[in-house]
């Protein structure tokens, strides 16, 4: 299999004409006609016809300066407008729309020379965390059919698991990138909020919501972050904050470093495998130099309540603007997860109940700001578990919304606050599953946990296991 | 502020509000739902927030403008802009009808 090749190798062999683009092109479709029926990844598959034309075109006009991502077959989750191309946020809603304009990440990637092959399974608008809520059929797990994938973006991180193609475009709102990555044993990177430009991007709650790289390594989430990070016009709250060669940075040194376990995150809910495998995490990067100590971050307690109360009420807002006029479906074909998350929302922005539930989470999102500080004050990097359990059985947990939600808990403190982080695979359960665990930074620091990520990658070989579907 | 239940009743003016149309057996389901939803996530009642701001936003940016200029670039024709809807007329998007005869 070509496409198990790492970014840079991929590029070298297309640079050295050891295979072409189109050799890669066709690699992607065969395989999706192999895992798709099983896994269901993908929402829309683009005509595998004109997707081939163009990568023999990039082929025949190749610059000698192509950048690493020239010729790659990548996906998108589907919740990314492509002009022209069906996007549907896996929701009836958008069964039909055919957008007349491209997101900025898309844009991006298709100047760099990157090819789309298709749009990807999710749960409707972001809502949820098993790729169940979808109006296309649920996803499976590549490494048990039975079980889910995770999500919301499940269909991506399936992409990037069974090589449909070497890297995708994945969004997360409170642990939509990091948890399929997780379960489905792929590195993927919840970006600091602004990193990149949201333009385009279908929102869940536009105050968390996140684009990010979903790929096999952290080499190759930096090889991407470098081509989507900066400053886009058409948003505004997209950051000036300046774009390192994040490839370039990831042998300096990690010595030095220190890595801060919260304590509250590793008591009781917390599955024993996965507690031990992210504990032993741990030691590698001791072995790599990099000082691990335990801190206390007591707030964790309330993470849930902030995130289940601000991005409902924002969603609501957000999910206003479907009425069926000028684009989609109209506001009966809503799935019953997100009816009650607009409820919630509604019920939380509602005249008496504001100042009690909205506004006491938008305080509480500051304290959760301070408390992320004061653990960064201590150390450079805070390393947790992304799940609270393996991947579940499909259908387990759809009829519970509470069950649902608590099994977000590691994931939702970060977008309220900002905060980078990386998951990336640390092992497997004794039933075969995998295991992840995410690494946390300051605003800012991707360089950092792309580092630590990239060594901790040298050292173990986790990253490198494919599901056998 | 203890957590209210959600009655069948809060769960109808609740999806009215929000323009959902629901069922009475949703309602009924709904309001089991969003009344143990509720019931956890009101805890942080119990947070000390006195004296505590605000966040909407976590960007650290104020006053994000540009020159007021139109880009044409980025405007649509007026068949691009009517290519998603159901209904159009004579070059218009069609509305339900909110005056009665």
């Amino acid at each position: 299999m070509v496409l198990d090749k790492s970014i840079l190798e991929l590029s070298v062999g297309l640079r050295r004409k050891e295979f072409s683009s189109a050799d890669l092109i066709k690699e992607s479709f065969e395989t999706i006609e192999r895992v798709n029926p099983k896994v269901n990844a993908c929402i829309t598959v683009r005509e595998k016809k004109e997707v081939l034309a163009e990568a023999e075109k990039k082929d025949r006009n190749r610059p000698t300066n192509a950048s690493a991502l020239y010729g790659m077959p990548f996906v998108l989750k589907d919740s990314y407008v492509t002009r022209g191309i069906r996007t549907t946020a896996a929701s009836s809603v958008l069964k039909n729309y055919i957008p007349q304009y491209s997101a900025t990440v898309y844009e991006k990637l298709f100047t760099t020379g990157a090819i789309l092959i298709g749009k990807m399974n999710m749960d409707a608008w972001g809502h949820g965390g098993s790729t169940e809520n979808t109006d296309f059929g649920p996803a499976h797990n590549p490494w048990d059919l039975t079980r889910v994938a995770g999500g919301s973006g499940g269909g991506p991180a399936i992409a990037v698991a069974t090589r449909v193609a070497p890297f995708a475009i994945s969004e997360d709102t409170g642990g939509s990138i990091r948890n399929p990555a997780a379960w489905c044993n792929i590195t993927a990177l919840k970006v600091t909020y602004g990193r990149v430009s949201r333009y385009g991007c279908i929102a869940y709650a536009s105050s968390f919501d996140t684009v990010g790289p979903t790929a096999k390594t952290a080499e190759d989430c930096a090889l991407v972050l470098e081509a989507i990070a900066g400053r886009d016009p058409k948003d505004a709250t997209s950051s000036p904050h300046n774009v390192p060669v994040y490839s370039k940075e990831l042998s300096r040194n990690v010595k030095g470093l220190v890595i801060g376990i919260p304590k509250e995150l590793f008591g009781d809910g917390l599955d024993p495998e996965i507690k031990g495998l992210t504990l032993d995490a741990a030691k590698t990067f001791e072995a790599l130099g990099v000082t691990v100590k335990e801190i206390s971050m007591p707030l964790f307690d309330y993470g849930i309540s902030v995130y289940y109360l601000i991005a409902p009420s924002e969603t609501s807002s957000n999910m206003a603007r479907y009425d069926g006029i000028r684009y989609g479906n109209d506001r009966t074909h809503f799935t019953e997860e997100t009816m009650r998350r607009i409820m919630i929302g509604t019920y939380a922005l509602s005249a008496g109940y504001y100042d009690a539930y909205y506004r006491k989470a938008q305080k509480a999102r500051t304290l959760f700001i301070e408390e992320y500080k004061r653990a960064f004050s201590q150390c450079d990097v805070l390393l947790m578990p992304v799940n609270p359990t393996p991947p579940t059985k499909i259908g387990e947990l759809l009829e519970d919304p509470l069950k649902n939600y608590l099994a977000d808990a590691y994931t939702i403190t970060q977008n309220p606050v900002g905060v980078p982080s990386l998951a990336l695979p640390c092992g497997f359960t004794k039933s075969h599953l995998p295991v992840g665990m995410q690494l946390v930074g300051n605003m800012f620091t991707e360089d950092v946990l792309l580092r630590l990520g990239y060594q901790y990658q040298q050292k173990t070989d986790w990253h490198t296991r494919i599901p056998r579907v | 502020m203890k957590s209210p239940k959600i009655t069948p009743d809060i769960v109808q003016k609740v999806a009215r509000l929000a323009h959902l149309t629901i069922t009475p057996q949703e309602q009924q389901k709904f309001a089991t739902q969003l009344s143990s939803v509720l019931a956890y996530i009101s805890k942080i009642q119990k947070l000390k927030t006195e004296n505590v701001e605000e966040t909407s936003q976590v960007t650290g940016l104020t006053n994000v403008t540009r020159q007021d200029e139109v880009d044409e670039k980025r405007m649509f024709t007026q068949e691009e802009s009517l290519s998603n809807a159901k209904q159009v007329h004579e070059g218009y998007f069609m509305v339900p009808a909110i005056f009665e005869e």
